[in-house]
């Protein structure tokens, strides 16, 4: 279990997150949901120790993750960020095989390999496992990283905004993936999204940000509400079930422009 | 295409061609005057090619950029501070400049403590990113630079010119008693770095991937940059500085052997750089007939082929 507890992050004067307080259910897909500038980037990099916290703590098993050892934590919680510029020539079952290293440190057993396999397969990469990254599109190397942390198999997934840059197509790909990690192999998801609809969709709990405060939380159909969301974005957006998915209608909603 | 291993084999067969060359082409007189001699300055020309290969993969691969060299923090600078200061102060004559073993050490120790004073005390490399290290690093180069220009303006000239010699790199005037001093911190580098090979390639996955794969960043940064200018230190006080000799090795071996292992860059890179050394210097002296040193060539196709990776990197981020 994590649990995140009054977490801060002060850039400068501002607090970017301020006093955070959350626990993130295992076995679901949560997703950090909230303007520009929320803070959910943030809050997912402090929970995945890619950045210190000026104050608060994040547990994993009851232990702050500051006192966890760097190659243990790293098969328990994986984070991939969104930009991955790498100017190195990987083919993509190379990069997929780094995901081992926490196990392995670059020695791969058969053990590896299988785990490997099965990540490519997860993906369908299979047929381009042996193409170099920079001969890919940007959806198919979105893939491959994700295939990379498949393949770390850890307990906690992290993802900051996995989507950015993909297509209808590869989107509802991706998040219908996240979605069978979950129930058919008992991960934890935890995903920061700028699509409310996909976060609607496809998630069990939200976590709702606002100039980096906690504005709101809870399962999906309880945050997805008009009154919530205008809360959240200050915008009025009705919400319309269809076939039973509730779907954000924010495209001609009347914006309070605030100064 | 043939394989990694072929090319590593190829690399290595050509370099020792070229070392059998140099030690044993056209010995006039004695035998057992010239021979050992050659030796010296073939291990010279072995270590320091090797010592630049390696820290300048490794300090590529921390700063994700094909382009700097461990110089460019400026260890050089500092390198021709020391003797500029010797020289000031003390003069060609005293035991600073007479005693090898002194001038040698107190070079490398000013070196590395200078190195290990900019990332641990002003910048830590976990607060501040390595750019900025980078950036402030050249300001300082340059300002020793500057320094160094005043002293040596001030200097006697003979004076100077004997400075003048130690501030350009030479492999003919190497000391033996050095080169062991040498072989042996060289060997200690090694053993820790080898180590770290495997974390090395996780790293050029960039930051955020390699705390993902729990490599522990900030510090294998901080530890490598030292370790970078260890040796960096010991070749520059051994033959004096090279400044594009890394950046040329350290690139071809990346066009050459298209891989992401560092245990194989960075032997590539060695080769490389020891069919350069030894290739060119055989060269100098029996085509050019000592009338060119190498640092001159080295610098030359350096600049040319540095020029080159400019344009070619600005063509990429288009």
């Amino acid at each position: 279990m994590i649990e995140i507890k009054g977490l801060t992050k002060i850039f400068g004067q501002k607090p970017v997150v301020d006093g955070v307080t959350v626990t993130i259910e295992p076995r679901t897909i949560t997703s950090f949901i909230g303007p520009n500038g929320a803070g959910k980037s943030t809050l997912l990099s402090m929970v995945s120790r890619l950045l210190d916290a000026d104050s608060g703590e994040v547990l994993l098993d009851r232990k702050d993750i500051r006192k966890w050892k760097s190659n243990e934590f790293a098969k328990r919680v994986s984070i991939l960020r969104q930009a991955n510029y790498i100017n190195v020539r990987l083919t993509v079952r190379e990069l997929v095989s780094f995901g081992r290293y926490p196990y392995s440190k670059g020695r791969l057993t058969e053990e590896d390999e299988w785990f490997v396999d099965q990540a490519i397969d997860y993906m369908n990469l299979r047929d381009m496992q042996d193409k170099f990254l920079d001969e890919l599109s940007g959806g198919q190397r979105q893939r491959a990283f994700i295939a990379m942390v498949i393949a770390q198999d850890t307990e906690y997934i992290l993802l900051d905004e996995p989507l950015n840059n993909l297509d209808m197509k590869h989107s509802v790909q991706i998040m219908k993936i996240l979605r069978r990690l979950v129930d058919e192999k008992g991960k934890t998801v935890v995903i920061v999204l700028h699509d409310i609809n996909f976060a609607s969709v496809y998630s069990d709990r939200i976590v709702a940000l606002k100039d980096g405060k906690l504005v709101k939380v809870g399962p999906t159909h309880e945050v997805i509400k008009t009154e919530s969301l205008r809360e959240i974005y200050d915008m009025h957006i009705p919400v319309q079930e269809q076939d039973g998915c509730r779907i954000c209608i924010y495209f001609n909603s009347q914006v309070n422009v605030h100064a | 295409m043939p394989k990694n291993s072929t090319r590593l084999i190829l690399l290595a067969v050509l370099s020792l061609v070229f070392i059998l060359l140099y030690a044993f082409y056209d010995i006039k007189g004695g035998f057992g005057y010239a021979f050992p001699r050659r030796v010296i300055r073939l291990s010279a020309m072995v270590l320091t090619g090797v010592a630049i290969a390696y820290a300048t993969v490794v300090f590529q691969t921390i700063t994700r950029n094909r382009i700097l060299t461990p110089s460019v923090m400026g260890l050089d600078s500092m390198y021709e501070v020391v003797q500029t200061l010797i020289y000031f102060f003390a003069g060609s004559l005293s035991v600073w400049v007479v005693n090898k073993y002194l001038n040698f050490l107190t070079a490398i120790a000013a070196m590395i403590l200078f190195a290990i004073l900019m990332y641990r005390v002003l910048f830590r490399a976990d607060k501040y990113p390595v750019f900025l290290l980078l950036l402030i690093g050249m300001v300082i180069g340059t300002l020793l630079g500057s320094l160094v220009t005043f002293l040596q303006v001030l200097i006697d000239p003979v004076e100077y010119l004997s400075l003048q010699n130690r501030l350009f790199a030479n492999f003919m005037t190497v000391k033996k008693e050095l080169l062991y001093m040498a072989a042996g911190i060289l060997v200690i580098a090694f053993m820790y770095g080898y180590k770290m090979m495997s974390k090395l390639d996780v790293m050029s996955l960039g930051r955020e991937n390699a705390i993902n794969l729990g490599i522990d960043y900030d510090r294998m940064v901080l530890h490598i940059l030292i370790l970078s200018s260890v040796l960096i230190a010991t070749s520059t006080a051994l033959v004096g500085p090279i400044t594009f000799f890394g950046l040329i090795v350290a690139n071809l071996s990346y066009q050459y052997l298209i891989t992401y292992r560092h245990s194989i860059l960075i032997a590539g890179a060695s080769l490389i750089s020891i069919v350069a050394l030894v290739g060119g210097q055989f060269f100098v002296e029996h085509i050019f007939e000592l009338r060119t040193t190498l640092s001159v060539i080295i610098n030359f196709v350096g600049g040319i082929y540095f020029i080159y990776l400019l344009l070619r990197e600005s063509r990429a981020m288009r």
